[in-house]
């Protein structure tokens, strides 16, 4: 079955490199000039989508380039949030040393990558279906510790009265107290985030885990140690994620054990569903359509849940390779076709 | 030294013995051919050597180093490259990358995480040196489920070759070809450099004797005889058993 843009020509048009950089240059004006033309409200949810693009981003280059399937993945994304909220709140409960990012991003990056190496070290020995319920058990554990363990992590109530992001360096310091400049943040940190996972993708370490998901068992017999490749994706994904944990409690200022739990973790795979994997592009496309999901059909129902269950059937059954897939575009190749023919 | 040593190399399958304690040498240079009828334990013999199965008992020795538990890929990075009976692709990639993959790792470039792959001028010049080598180059561009089932074979010899090993094994490489597929890929082994070292398992009797120095041939999991393609061709025991199974006409002429 050829797509509809196939059919229309569109997915020619859409591959060319001119067309794509267009697009882009387009759409970062646009996220820039965004604030100025915007609600608070809608700047809102722009900061929400932004935040949860990086999340699933970091996904993808699990599930969509290295082909390991996480249903654990919101381990990460609570983490970095509460190494924050414990370093930022304003709570008894918590250390309130500083909302300085330039001391709490290296924390919350070293502390994700710690814990990721550690889950790695024991799920990446597991594959498929029992690598997916062993991340899972290691996300609800730690859900089960936030909860639990309530004098450092506030309990179900988590950890409230996040400070508002600060850079401070000698005597300069700026608080991003206006919803625009968290914004602005916020975007950068996206973009800056989209960069380097598109460097990575891109270079050989990202064709070894294209490889990795392809073949493991050839891969290891070309030589790989592919053990290695999984648990370095493993980790710069968690990473990745906790960054976007971050910048979602210094959002929200609030610290939640949500977002620890397996629907934090089903839903970003549903983003992933929803906007085909492996692109990257993909994943920021389903981020947009599963947060703002709940503005078109909150009107008809309550249980916004439920339809997103719906929508993520209906993607898996008439559209398996998403929103990307349903355009016509196809992940990049290592080589560049400079001639296409043409017909 | 020898090259490949293997002592009483021994593989069960529950109750089944798919190798039953066969010890060899191979020397550098040589070109050994494997032959044996379907189910003879050739292809269980080859995965022992490439770490792809562990035996049930015996040795396997490379270069005098004891290589028996090592793992797949420590084995290939010691110089073992094994081509599969079986198409063992990178089927979603291209066939570019698919060489692309054997060659950057090889010139240990697999680190960057940085720079865009095609940028590793050598690894590029490499990969399209070995597409070339094997006819594949036209195909470079397309996804390796796409291409015929010949193309599909000489791109697994490819893979292997892109490693450089010491030892080649190849696990029937013309299985499933046209005629003139398998002339032409047993000119392209022919070919290969004499230094290479090479076993190779083989249906098609004219390949065997054409390339191949010596020849072993199992049975049952036994080895039943070993020698120079004359030597084996007048084995009154490989008369008996193995050219019996109809491979008669094809070897005596
Ligand atoms: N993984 C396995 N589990 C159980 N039995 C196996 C396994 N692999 C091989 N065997 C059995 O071991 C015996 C030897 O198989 P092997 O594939 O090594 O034979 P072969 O000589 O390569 O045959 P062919 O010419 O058909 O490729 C066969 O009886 C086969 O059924
Ligand atoms: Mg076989």
């Amino acid at each position: 079955m050829t797509s509809l843009t196939e059919q229309m020509g569109l997915s020619t048009w859409l591959g060319q490199k001119r067309v794509k950089l267009g697009l882009i240059i387009m759409a970062v004006i646009l996220a820039l000039i965004y604030p100025y033309v915007s609600s608070l409200y809608f700047l809102s949810l722009a900061i929400e989508v932004f935040i949860f693009a990086i999340f699933a981003m970091s996904l993808d280059l699990l599930l969509g380039y290295t082909g390991l399937a996480s249903f654990g993945h919101a381990a990460f994304l609570g983490l970095g949030g509460y190494i924050l909220g414990y370093i930022s709140s304003r709570s008894d409960l918590a250390l309130n040393l500083t909302s300085n990012i330039l001391i709490t991003l290296p924390l919350v990056i070293i502390g994700t990558a710690l814990i990721a190496f550690i889950i790695g070290f024991f799920a990446l020995r597991t594959s498929g279906i029992y690598f997916l319920m062993v991340t899972l058990a290691f996300a609800q554990m730690l859900f089960s510790i936030a909860i639990r363990w309530s004098g450092i992590t506030g309990g179900s109530d988590g950890l409230a009265g996040v400070a508002r992001p600060v850079i401070g360096l000698g005597s300069f310091s700026y608080e991003f107290s206006s919803r625009p400049s968290f914004y602005y943040l916020v975007l950068f940190f996206f973009l800056l985030s989209w960069w380097l996972l598109r460097r990575i993708v891109n270079s050989p370490f990202g064709w070894t885990l294209r490889g990795i998901r392809e073949n493991e068992q050839r891969m290891k017999a070309l030589g790989y140690n592919t053990f290695r490749f999984k648990m370095a994706a493993f980790v710069i994904a968690g990473t990745f994620a906790g960054l976007s944990g971050m910048l979602l409690v210094q959002f929200f200022r609030h610290a939640a054990p949500g977002n620890l739990y397996w629907t934090m973790s089903g839903q970003v795979i549903v983003m992933l569903i929803v906007g085909g994997t492996g692109t990257l592009i993909g994943p920021i496309l389903g981020a947009m359509v599963i947060r703002l999901f709940p503005l078109f059909v909150s009107s008809y129902t309550e249980r916004w849940e439920l339809l997103l269950g719906l929508l993520f059937i209906l993607f898996v059954l008439f559209a398996p390779k998403g929103i990307m897939g349903f355009l016509g575009v196809k992940p990049s190749t290592l080589l560049t076709q400079e001639k296409r023919p043409s017909g | 030294m020898s090259l490949l040593t293997v002592t009483n190399l021994t593989k069960h399958f529950g109750g089944l013995a798919a190798l039953a304690s066969v010890s060899m040498t191979v020397e550098v240079g040589e070109r050994r051919a494997i032959i044996g009828p379907n189910g003879a334990g050739k292809s269980t013999f080859f995965n022992l050597i490439a770490g792809e199965l562990l035996p049930t008992s015996g040795q396997v020795q490379l270069e005098g180093q004891d290589i028996t538990k090592l793992p797949v890929n420590e084995r290939a990075n010691l110089g073992l490259g094994h081509t599969f009976q079986r198409n063992n692709l990178f089927l979603g990639l291209t066939t570019f990358e698919n060489v692309y993959l054997a060659v950057q790792h090889h010139q240990g470039i697999t680190k960057n995480i940085f720079k865009p792959a095609g940028q590793f001028s050598q690894v590029t010049a490499q990969t399209t040196e070995i597409l070339q080598r094997v006819g594949l180059l036209e195909q470079q561009h397309e996804v390796v489920s796409t291409l015929a089932y010949g193309q599909q074979r000489a791109l697994e010899v490819a893979l292997a070759l892109a490693t450089e090993p010491k030892v080649l094994l190849l696990d029937e490489p013309t299985a499933g070809m046209s005629p003139a597929e398998t002339t032409e890929m047993a000119q392209l082994i022919e070919n290969l450099p004499h230094s290479l070292t090479m076993m190779i398992v083989e249906h098609d009797m004219d390949v065997v004797f054409s390339l191949a120095n010596k020849i072993t041939v199992l049975h049952y999991g036994q080895k039943i005889s070993n020698g120079t393609p004359a030597q084996v061709r007048a084995d009154p025991i490989v008369q008996e058993i193995y050219l019996g199974a109809g491979y008669n006409e094809n070897v005596s002429k």
